[in-house]
């Protein structure tokens, strides 16, 4: 399989690679690690004019924490690929959702190729990195033709790979908030280990010794054709003591006024059923009985 | 037409290629070295799996413009003065049978042992979950890179 024909840049600033994409507009695509990008270009299902490959933006590629204590962040630069996420002391400790998540991201090879950036300007609706931003309640910073700005993990994901950058602007950085009281699990359903997920729940969660939640967030992906927040689930739960029935009950509103998706790896019941299932999990896991 | 200058197994390769060109085809029909395998073509089996800078990434997901001033070790860089112990291996636990998958297995085996001596089962398991190979089970797969583990510890004298 052999991609249509395009025009290939390597700038190597991000001003440089802003200017050709706001030069070309929609015939034109940023191209980070690649692992779904040309695979798509491959499989002719999506065809460009201009690729513009960010891989020589050294600028890009990073890990590091800004200011200490309760409000402190990590920033991790766009083309940071999952094997670093994996593998980043700082992240095992500080934001290990991070790590926990981009260790089941694909295989090996797609690990060292693939880029946080690069799934969540995808927007595959069964990726596993947006979930884990939307739990954390990430800050994604896009540069584009009239300079920066910071978009809510919240306000991101649009529907269906699409997303809230304009075809001008690049996804640059992501920050996620240090949270020390919160416990940080991601559950994946998936036929088989290196396969994307049927569902994925991300969470969240702070809860005080008497079982108590006190705060707790949920990003749910493969479930529509976008990942999205549990709010329902999230209301269910907040201020109450984490007790059996009460998760049961929250754990059923879990796909609430969303459209489940079906498809041959999975149908609508089954889809709902895992989406309870892995949710309730997710939540023991975190160390709360159920 | 791009210009690509490629580090292919000690080796400087040179060519003008279209951009649409895929790693893999730049190795098997422009440097000529036909190791390296095309299986599924879709990023799923890891035929094509070769080492990238260090670290093993499949061929058919990248363009041969990407790989400009890298680094790559394909199957035919395996072996220096004799087989690589982990070739030894494959022969030796009869880890290869219609030997389509071998290349990019041997070439995720050798990075595994490069960063980890002694990898339990699981940790080679999880090594392999990018290559696929239809004829096996895995199971003469994993043995043979636990024997090479074992046999590459004894060769460096390092016991564990």
């Amino acid at each position: 399989m052999i991609p249509s024909k395009f025009e290939y840049f390597a700038p190597a600033s991000l001003a440089e690679a802003v200017s050709l994409l706001s030069k070309y507009q929609e015939e034109a695509k940023p191209l980070a690690g690649g692992q779904s990008l040309i695979s798509l270009l491959k499989l002719r299902l999506a065809s460009l004019k201009y690729l513009v490959d960010l891989a020589g933006i050294a600028e890009l590629n990073y890990i590091r924490e800004e200011g200490a204590g309760p409000s402190g962040t990590i920033s991790i630069g766009a083309l940071t690929t999952y094997a670093q996420i994996k593998e980043s002391k700082l992240l095992q400790s500080k934001c290990p959702l991070l790590p926990q998540t981009a260790s089941v991201v694909g295989d090996v090879q797609v690990r060292n190729r693939g880029t946080l950036g690069g799934s969540l300007a995808h927007a595959d609706p069964a990726g596993d990195m947006p979930a884990a931003i939307l739990a954390l309640k990430a800050e994604l910073k896009a540069v584009g033709p009239q300079g920066e700005r910071w978009i809510q993990a919240d306000d991101f994901f649009l529907g269906m790979m699409e997303t809230a950058l304009s075809p001008d602007e690049i996804l640059s950085e992501i920050r996620v908030p240090v949270l020390p009281d919160h416990k940080m699990i991601y559950r994946k359903a998936a036929r088989r280990p290196s396969d994307f997920a049927m569902v994925g729940i991300a969470l969240c969660l702070k809860a005080r010794d008497d079982q108590t939640c006190e705060e707790i967030s949920i990003g749910v992906t493969g479930v529509t054709d976008k990942p999205y927040r549990a709010e329902e689930t999230e209301k269910r739960l907040r201020g109450k003591k984490l007790e059996p029935k009460i998760i049961e009950e929250a754990a059923s509103a879990i796909t609430e006024g969303v459209d489940v998706m079906e498809n041959m790896h999975a149908s609508q019941d089954f889809r709902s059923h895992l989406a309870r299932v892995y949710v309730s999990r997710a939540i023991a896991a975190a160390g709360i009985r159920s | 037409m791009h210009r690509v200058q490629a580090r292919i197994n000690g080796k400087d390769y040179e060519h003008e290629v279209e951009a649409r060109l895929l790693l893999v085809h730049y190795i098997r029909e422009k440097a000529r070295l036909t190791g390296t395998h095309v299986g599924c073509d879709t990023g799923n089996c890891g035929a094509c799996t070769i080492l990238y800078n260090g670290k093993p990434v499949k061929s058919c997901m990248l363009l041969a413009v990407q790989a400009n001033r890298a680094e790559i070790t394909t199957v035919e860089g395996l072996a220096g003065n004799g087989l690589h112990p982990v070739q030894e291996a494959f022969l030796n636990r009869f880890a290869v049978q219609c030997g389509y998958c071998t290349p990019g297995m041997l070439l995720s085996a050798s990075s595994l042992l490069e960063s980890n001596a002694a990898p339990s089962e699981a940790e080679i398991r999880e090594a392999l979950e990018g290559n696929m190979c239809m004829c096996t089970g895995y199971q003469q797969i994993v043995d043979a890179i636990k024997y090479a583990a074992e046999t590459m510890r004894a060769s460096t004298g390092k016991s564990l």
